[in-house]
């Protein structure tokens, strides 16, 4: 697999591919294995990523302490905002429910992580709902998401523990943002442009789930990663470029998780978990958690 | 190497990947060093696992691989409970590990009849695990082939004679490294092979004499 964005995009403008075929390409010759086998694995990611999003909708789950759950269908049946009736709340929602299901040690695609799972299935399946857009080119999307993972992991780092939430919803987003670009038609230069302002977005940004539940506050950063995503899609495709290069930007964010406090990396130290009131529930359902024996 | 389906994937119980599937990953490891459900079972946790694990089910996680549960078997939510009804001694603590550890490390000591195993291995995110250190021999296990484990001593040709079995027995070799803790004592062999291995692959290699003993671990990722 690759180990840069810009060295996969020069081949794919080289050999006038998408990125989502040169992945493929490239699983293929790395695991032995042929393409259509690869896209049939993706295909059943893809189902179960619908299953999740389906599930959360519903809105009668709470997650294991109790902390989440039930957010989706409020955004889907609740009070209308300036968003409403609008792709950007769907995949707000989307997003949201497929979160909502993994706090309740639901199945779901860890896709990078299970705490970043809810970004990909929301953006790219929110966005082919609105457009029609077929299962084969979501099954490409999702191979060009795995390419730009592959390529975070190897640069990088996709654990909140390693990287703080930057390598996990911070790059679910940059993964949604580059697949999607691609599905709607963008060019491979401008996936990576896409990446770039989507990673860009989330620089710095710590782990702080209260006691270390992958619960509060993961469920919204997944909506919030959502959202950056989307608008990352929105100006790359109108063609709007970032100057550092895609590479760089996973770079400084491997770079800037390494140097992270411990506080702010998966430890419940610090952060929001660390506010009084965060502590203050943390202690309360870890303790409720303890005597249920969940 | 990185796998596209690693990204992609796995398709898991939440609530999170290096904390959960990870973890069930590297019992998964440590069972099949004892060849099953182990009868007494000491886990101890290093870093993030031990200080957030519990609310990760980390625990559940670990338990249940050790139970044979695969990262996506609704069955970890109640593996505690499960391992208690099958009689596994199993037992949890807090520790520091080396410095340099990662930070999703842990030391899991695996006993089933007469035989004893220990492992070292860190979670390393999107569910990929790292397994570094059996019985104190280095080792990189990655979990993403079928692998063979084996304890040599240290004798002329034994790589030679192993390959040439794994041969006879159909297997293609993807990888093979060799370590040992100090000249002319005994070899850790770590094989990665294309294809499952059958049980008689193991009898075949503790059939020399010279092996101290074999095992076959799952491929657990890819």
């Amino acid at each position: 697999m690759y180990k840069s964005l810009a060295e996969a995009i020069r081949d794919a403008q080289a050999q006038r591919k998408t990125l989502a075929r040169l992945a493929l390409e490239a699983e293929a010759l790395d695991q032995g294995r042929p393409v259509a086998e690869i896209r049939e694995a993706l295909g059943r990611a893809l189902a179960v990523m619908r299953q999740a999003s389906d599930r959360g909708m519903v809105g009668d789950l709470t997650s294991v302490s109790g902390l989440v759950g039930g957010d989706a269908a409020k955004l889907r049946l609740g009070p209308p905002g300036p968003l409403a009736d609008t792709l950007f709340r769907d995949v707000l929602a989307r997003a949201l429910a497929v979160q909502e299901v993994n706090a309740a040690m639901g199945v779901i695609v860890a896709a990078p992580t299970a705490g970043g799972a809810g970004v990909l299935p929301a953006v790219l399946t929110g966005i082919a709902a609105a457009r029609n857009v077929s299962d084969d080119a979501l099954v490409d999307a999702l191979a060009t998401a795995g390419l730009i993972g592959a390529v975070v992991a190897e640069r990088a780092s996709l654990s909140g523990a390693e990287g703080g939430c930057q390598a996990e919803t911070g790059a679910a987003a940059g993964m949604a943002a580059g697949a999607a670009t691609e599905m709607l038609g963008g060019t491979p230069a401008q996936v990576g442009h896409a990446v770039a302002l989507a990673q860009q977005a989330t620089l710095g940004l710590i782990c702080d789930p209260l006691g270390g539940l992958v619960e509060l506050p993961c469920v919204f950063r997944n909506a919030t990663g959502a959202a950056i995503a989307l608008a990352a899609i929105e100006m790359a495709l109108a063609g709007i470029e970032f100057a550092i290069p895609c590479d760089e930007v996973i770079d400084v964010m491997g770079e800037i998780g390494r140097e992270m406090d411990v506080r702010y990396r998966e430890t419940a130290g610090g952060g929001l978990a660390a506010t009084p009131t965060g502590r203050r529930l943390a202690k309360e359902r870890l303790v409720q958690i303890k005597r249920a024996g969940r | 190497m990185v796998s596209l389906l690693d990204i992609i994937g796995p398709v898991m119980v939440g609530p999170s990947s290096s904390h959960t599937a990870g973890a069930c990953k590297l019992g998964l490891i440590a069972r099949c060093l004892v060849g099953g459900t182990p009868d007494r079972a000491l886990i101890e946790l290093h870093g993030s696992f031990a200080r957030t694990g519990e609310g990760h089910g980390t625990d559940k996680a670990i338990a249940g691989g050790l139970l044979g549960f695969r990262p996506d078997d609704e069955r970890l939510r109640d593996a505690l409970e499960i391992a208690e009804r099958e009689g596994v001694d199993y037992r949890f603590e807090k520790t520091t590990l080396a410095d340099d550890a990662h930070p999703n490390s842990v030391r899991i000591t695996v006993e089933r009849g007469d035989r004893k195993h220990v492992m070292l291995g860190a979670s390393l995110g999107a569910g990929r695990i790292h397994v570094s250190e059996i019985d104190g021999f280095p080792v990189e296990v990655l979990g993403n082939h079928y692998t063979i484990v084996l304890v040599a001593e240290d004798v002329k040709g034994s790589v030679a004679r192993i390959t040439a079995r794994l041969a006879e027995d159909g297997l293609n070799i993807a990888t093979l490294r060799l370590s040992r803790k100090h000249k002319g004592g005994d070899a850790l062999m770590v094989i990665e092979v294309d294809e499952a291995p059958d049980a008689h692959v193991r009898d075949h290699l503790r059939a020399f004499p010279w092996v101290r003993w074999a095992h076959r671990l799952e491929k657990v990722s890819g």
